[in-house]
């Protein structure tokens, strides 16, 4: 029995009132007016355009707004109906809009969704970020088919992305992934993202919603979820990702979400990944990767200083993670000028696998672990900016082949890391 | 008179036969209390150890950096320090107690004073190490913000945070031993406020466009206009 203790009374009278649907499509809100309505139009088209017959509803689960994005939904579902012209549900397509309790956090949110969706008992869920102003109608027919039609459990998107966006995707979080539990999933911290009854019920009693990258990075946990437990996975090429503004204090966020819950998940799915020598294609649609090659505007010189100052810095804390041969390897890079520094991917994949054993150990703060790293990261980024200055989209895509390979190869270093607990000098 | 004498000399040999028959009972009894007491503070030190290593103390103190102070001071380990530590402490409390038994009235408010002392002792302790733990948790958070960050000087920052806390953690281990109350406070004091008023001076001199920088970024709408120096999307 899934626990219901997050929905609201009020939402479960809504709920009650929608009755059970056959799709749901959850999208999380928090002062995201800039864009909210727009998605909401493109999913009330996907609905309208995809699934007219079937019984549809949209779930708004916002974390308290103060820019009246609820009311945005509200008024985009309203207005988009009466604009649709020849798309015509034969249903009464709901749209419900809630303020989940607690303070804001993306783990809420979706937990409030999945725990809707297995309320209503709806046969398949996607959830959509409201950032996404790329988003088309088609994509909610390419999230929701597989479940939907098809019997899979989770799907994952693939997007079209600039060559140089995601590098904490390309660098560290696809190829990791791929290496440790056997499938080659190109997004496991997806924004968009649909999953089954089955796998929504059966996860829903899951420890991580309890734990802190539960709350900070619910996606990737399900996606751990996902793969460990076994269910049924699909991968949709769904287009342009849409391009959200960072500042470069948001990288050590960003790699807290995601090296962080990636680090912590290993404890968790430790008998999973050990055994794990296999490497698995996902039944999917449309490419497997696409990358535009429009030049970007970045500080080069910026990425190398920090480099350079992080690993000089912060050398005693280095020093208990990484072994004495990674850390003199890296104190040696810092000697090099910079066109010639180069942070090889065997040396990347050494350190990763050594900050993994580390973060198991706990020999620091596991929060002080993945901030050590955002220097190291940095230093690869400015390598990998280098070495595809100049590539085209087949070259950049065996650049990332190459380091996933090497992962692949030095995983038994992470095993035996990991079993006699060496690492830091 | 040479009668007087032996008869003297008889009965102080007497008496002093009579108050050590007395008295021996009480130092065999003290004796007993003594073993008994090693046995049982070599009994508590080896529990100690035992928790401390299934509970791994050296790793925290090596984190806490204490660890690194004893290697310097050429003393044990964390934790065999702590079980020679509750070794002595036990042995002698007993054998304190054993003294109690000889039925010397001076020794005795001596012995009670020790075992008032005992519980503020471990507090100070304690004061020190969970100092030292905050000290080296709080300077290595402070070290990998300002690196994060590119703030300049990130070990002196780290380095004050750390200095600040342990002083502030020693002076409050002195006050509840209660040694030098007044003279620890005054030097704390002193130290804090003379840091304090260092970088408000530092920075109010050499920061001041940094401020002033900072404090209109913070009031007005002139981050948004900021050209941002890395334009790529990590995730």
């Amino acid at each position: 029995m899934a626990d219901e203790s997050i929905l609201s009374d009020e939402l479960i009278r809504q709920l009650i009132a929608v009755g059970e649907v056959d799709i749901l499509v959850g999208l999380p809100t928090y002062n995201n007016a800039k864009t909210v309505a727009q998605v909401v139009q493109a999913v009330r088209g996907g609905l309208l355009k995809y699934f007219p017959r079937d019984r549809v509803a949209i779930l708004n689960a916002d974390g308290g707004s103060k820019d009246d994005s609820p009311m945005l939904v509200q008024a985009a579902s309203i207005s988009d109906a009466r604009n649709s012209g020849p798309l015509q549900t034969l249903r009464t397509l709901h749209c419900i809009s809630t303020r989940y309790a607690g303070s804001p956090s993306a783990g809420s949110a979706l937990r409030t969704i999945v725990s809707a969706a297995d309320l209503l008992q709806a046969k398949a869920c996607a959830i959509v970020s409201p950032e996404s102003d790329t988003i088309s109608p088609d994509w909610i027919d390419t999230l929701l088919r597989p479940i939907y039609r098809e019997n899979f459990d989770f799907v994952t998107p693939v997007y079209r992305r600039n060559r140089f966006e995601g590098m904490l995707v390309t660098n560290f979080l696809y190829p990791m992934t791929r290496a440790l539990y056997g499938w080659r999933i190109r997004e496991p911290y997806p924004t968009e993202f649909s999953f089954s009854y089955r796998f929504g019920n059966q996860t829903l009693n899951s420890d991580f919603w309890h734990q802190d990258p539960g709350q900070n990075s619910p996606e990737l946990c399900l996606t751990m979820a996902a793969i460990g437990g076994g269910y049924r996975l699909y991968q949709a090429f769904l287009g342009p990702k849409a391009r959200v503004e960072q500042a470069a204090a948001d990288l050590v966020v960003a790699m807290r979400h995601t090296v962080g819950t990636l680090f912590w998940s290993l404890a968790q799915n430790s008998t999973s990944w050990k055994d794990t020598t296999e490497i698995h294609a996902l039944p999917s649609t449309g490419a497997e990767y696409e990358v535009t090659t429009d030049s970007v505007r970045v500080n080069r010189k910026r990425l190398h200083q920090m480099f350079c100052s992080g690993v000089a810095e912060l050398e005693p804390v280095l020093s208990s993670i990484l072994a004495q041969q990674t850390l003199l390897e890296l104190k040696r890079l810092c000697t090099v000028v910079d066109d010639q520094f180069h942070y090889s991917d065997e040396l990347w994949v050494r350190t990763v696998y050594e900050f993994a054993a580390s973060y198991h150990r706990a020999v620091i703060s596991p929060d002080h672990i993945v901030q050590a790293l955002v220097p190291l990261f940095r230093g690869r980024v400015y390598t990998f900016l280098m070495d595809n200055r100049e590539s085209s989209e087949s070259e950049i895509e065996q650049h990332i082949e190459s380091l996933c390979q090497t992962f692949e190869r030095l995983k038994p270093y992470l095993l035996e890391l990991w079993a006699t607990g060496q690492g830091g000098s | 008179m040479w009668e007087m004498i032996v008869t003297e000399l008889n009965r102080a040999m007497h008496e002093f036969a009579q108050a050590f028959a007395r008295l021996l009972p009480r130092l065999l009894v003290l004796l007993i209390i003594a073993l008994v007491g090693w046995i049982l503070a070599s009994v508590l030190k080896a529990i100690l150890q035992s928790v401390l290593r299934l509970l791994k103390f050296d790793r925290l103190s090596e984190n806490a950096g204490a660890a690194e102070l004893l290697k310097k001071a050429a003393l044990p380990t964390s934790t065999e320090l702590l079980g020679r530590l509750v070794f002595w402490v036990t042995w002698l409390g007993v054998i304190l107690v054993g003294v109690n038994a000889l039925g010397i009235v001076e020794l005795q408010d001596n012995v009670a004073r020790f075992f008032l002392f005992l519980p503020r002792l471990f507090v100070a302790l304690l004061l020190i190490f969970f100092g030292m733990l905050a000290a080296s948790f709080f300077s290595r958070a402070a070290l990998l913000t300002a690196v994060n960050s590119n703030f300049p000087s990130p070990r002196l920052l780290s380095y004050a945070i750390r200095v600040v806390i342990i002083i502030l953690a020693i002076s409050m281990a002195f006050e509840q031993l209660g040694l030098a109350e007044n003279t620890i406070l005054a030097a704390f004091s002193i130290v804090f406020g003379a840091m304090m008023l260092g970088l408000a001076i530092a920075f109010g001199l050499g920061g001041r466009h940094l401020a002033r920088q900072f404090l209109e970024r913070r009031f007005t709408d002139k981050k948004s206009q900021e050209k941002r120096e890395d334009e790529l999307s990590p995730l």
